[in-house]
């Protein structure tokens, strides 16, 4: 008793750790020490469960800790900035599929004592199970493992009715009777079948919310887990994570406009129809020189990075431009729109990692009121964000999007390789604008090339 | 009967979680991300109760086992890879 309740009195500790370590990732400056405290709060939980007394046989224990420690450290160190989605959609999956194991010990050495814990352990393997291969095939998708593009074919719509019967009725036969192994077997492989086909129907620009999803999801099966086994930090915890996923999934949705249940139902690629404008307008390219001479005048940049300037590995090159652009008297800024890069916040952490000070990088709502007192804005890689159709067109697909206004820019400067269309396959109007000009081209290229301009130009 | 107090845990910490996290600018939602990565391991104090109290089959030693190194990978990939990307949040001068 009395190691329960010293047991109990930690996780409350840890508890407040935790909070605190979410509350000081409110702001760059605390953020470090926040992710210390959280730590501290996770070894004293993990310390006093072990001293608990409960724990008989420790080697198991500790080829567990000893494997995944290396593993983790390994993987945390060696992932590239570039790649953190993925790194992320693995996370989720191994926290689900632990989860899963722990909800499926609890049921094969206690069994299900009563209706409650049947109702728990059934929702812990169901979302543990989807969430765990959903996971798995967004880490997929993410590392190019799996094709990219939404997976359709005929009857998918029926399939997925028929899985999500087959889990309800299972689920309800198994809850009336709880001793029946097999039942349990078969709604954790049904699971995870539909976790498979939840996402492979949804293309790679969804990317951003089907993370968020997932992130809500193994925060739920920790909270359902916790239920099954009596633990109330998991409970504290699993709620935490619940909350923090369906925060940033309803705010990738709103920075879409779209619904999650669009996102997760209708794929993107099948509802967009291409539009194409009866009078062809014409795109003025414009030379490097003559951009660097534009720029060299300019007292006020926006720069306005999507995922293709990720792509090009442009970072650095980007961030040399902007120190010249800054010797020269010129106001430089980032305008990041939410779903740049294929993750909430991935792009503000590749142009940090490229030594970007964090004060120069703006969200959309504070970037936008400023556009029309600045001189330039640069946009790279960045397509569909910076789409005017969505203030205007009421026919485009992406319309209530919205977006940055890179329009409102005295002179806008669009760096792309090719006239191509966006992810959503939509025709950019802002091309057209008498105030653009497009730079054709690798966009890594031309932005050494604009800094290439400002050194020789220096050394006269 | 106690499933009345885990309820109403449930609850509170939802509200906590969307208090605390609302406030978290948008220029830190992938550190954030992974922040919630690392703590949602905290399953493996789960994990250690249910692999350390029996170990009647070889199943359960499995998947104790694996429960233990899941977890653990999430703690450890999760504060490290939060940490790296903290690190390159600076502010010039």
């Amino acid at each position: 008793m009395n190691n329960e309740f010293f047991m109990n009195f930690i996780y409350i500790i840890s508890s407040v750790l935790f909070a605190f370590g979410l509350k000081f990732l409110g702001s760059p400056v605390t953020a470090r020490r926040g992710n210390m405290l959280s730590a501290l709060g996770m070894f004293l939980a993990v310390v006093a469960t072990l001293v608990n007394g409960h724990i008989i046989n420790f080697q198991w224990i500790l080829i567990g800790i000893i494997v995944g420690s290396i593993v983790g450290a390994l993987v945390a160190l060696r992932a590239q900035m570039t790649n953190m989605p993925e790194m992320i959609a693995l996370l989720h999956g191994c926290g689900a599929l632990a989860s899963v194991f722990i909800s499926w010990i609890a049921y094969r050495v206690h069994g299900a004592t009563d209706l409650t814990n049947a109702i728990t352990l059934y929702l812990s393997i169901v979302i543990g199970g989807l969430t765990f291969t959903g996971s798995a095939i967004a880490w997929g998708k993410l590392s190019g493992n799996v094709p990219g593009k939404p997976i359709l074919f005929t009857g998918q719509k029926w399939l997925n009715t028929a899985i999500i019967t087959a889990i309800l009725i299972l689920g309800f036969m198994f809850i009336l009777q709880p001793a029946r192994y097999d039942l349990f077997l078969a709604i954790l492989g049904l699971s995870c079948f539909f976790g498979i086909f939840m996402v492979i129907p949804i293309g790679g620009a969804d990317m951003p919310v089907v993370i968020s999803v997932l992130n809500s999801y193994s925060g739920v099966v920790a909270c359902t887990t916790g239920f099954v086994i009596h633990n109330t930090l998991l409970i504290v915890v699993g709620s935490l994570v619940g909350a923090n996923g369906m925060i940033l999934s309803i705010i990738m949705c709103k920075a879409m406009n779209r619904s999650i249940a669009n996102v997760i139902f209708g794929a993107f690629g099948s509802v967009v129809q291409k539009t194409t404008t009866a009078e062809k307008k014409e795109a003025k390219p414009i030379s490097v020189e003559d951009a660097f001479l534009i720029l060299e005048n300019a007292k006020s940049v926006v720069i306005i990075p999507g995922y293709g300037l990720a792509v090009a590995q442009a970072q650095h090159a980007v961030r040399e431009l902007g120190e010249f652009l800054e010797k020269n008297g010129c106001d430089v800024k980032y305008a990041i729109h939410p779903v740049a890069g294929r993750m909430p916040g991935h792009m503000n952490v590749l142009l940090a990692e490229a030594n970007i000070s964090y004060d120069q990088l703006m969200e959309m709502d504070a970037i936008n009121p400023l556009m029309e007192n600045t001189d330039v804005a640069i946009v790279i890689g960045a397509n569909d964000v910076v789409n005017p159709a969505s203030r205007t067109d009421k026919s485009s697909p992406i319309y209530g999007m919205p977006i940055i206004n890179a329009d409102k820019a005295k002179t806008v400067f669009v760096l792309k390789r090719s006239m191509a269309t966006g992810f959503a396959g939509i025709e950019n109007e802002l091309f057209y604008y008498d105030n653009c000009r497009m730079i054709f081209g690798d966009a890594k290229q031309t932005v050494q090339a604009l800094v290439a301009e400002f050194k020789s130009s220096q050394q006269h | 009967m106690e499933l009345i107090y885990l309820l109403f845990i449930l609850v509170l910490s939802v509200f906590l979680g969307f208090a605390l996290i609302s406030r978290v600018p948008p220029l830190l939602h992938t550190p954030l991300m992974s922040e919630a990565n690392a703590i949602c391991g905290i399953i493996i104090i789960g994990a250690l109760i249910s692999a350390g109290v029996q170990a009647n089959s070889p199943l359960t030693i499995i998947l104790g086992t694996s429960a233990v190194a899941l977890a653990t990978f999430n703690v450890v990939g999760g504060y490290l890879v939060t940490e790296r990307m903290l690190k390159m949040f600076r502010k010039k001068g």
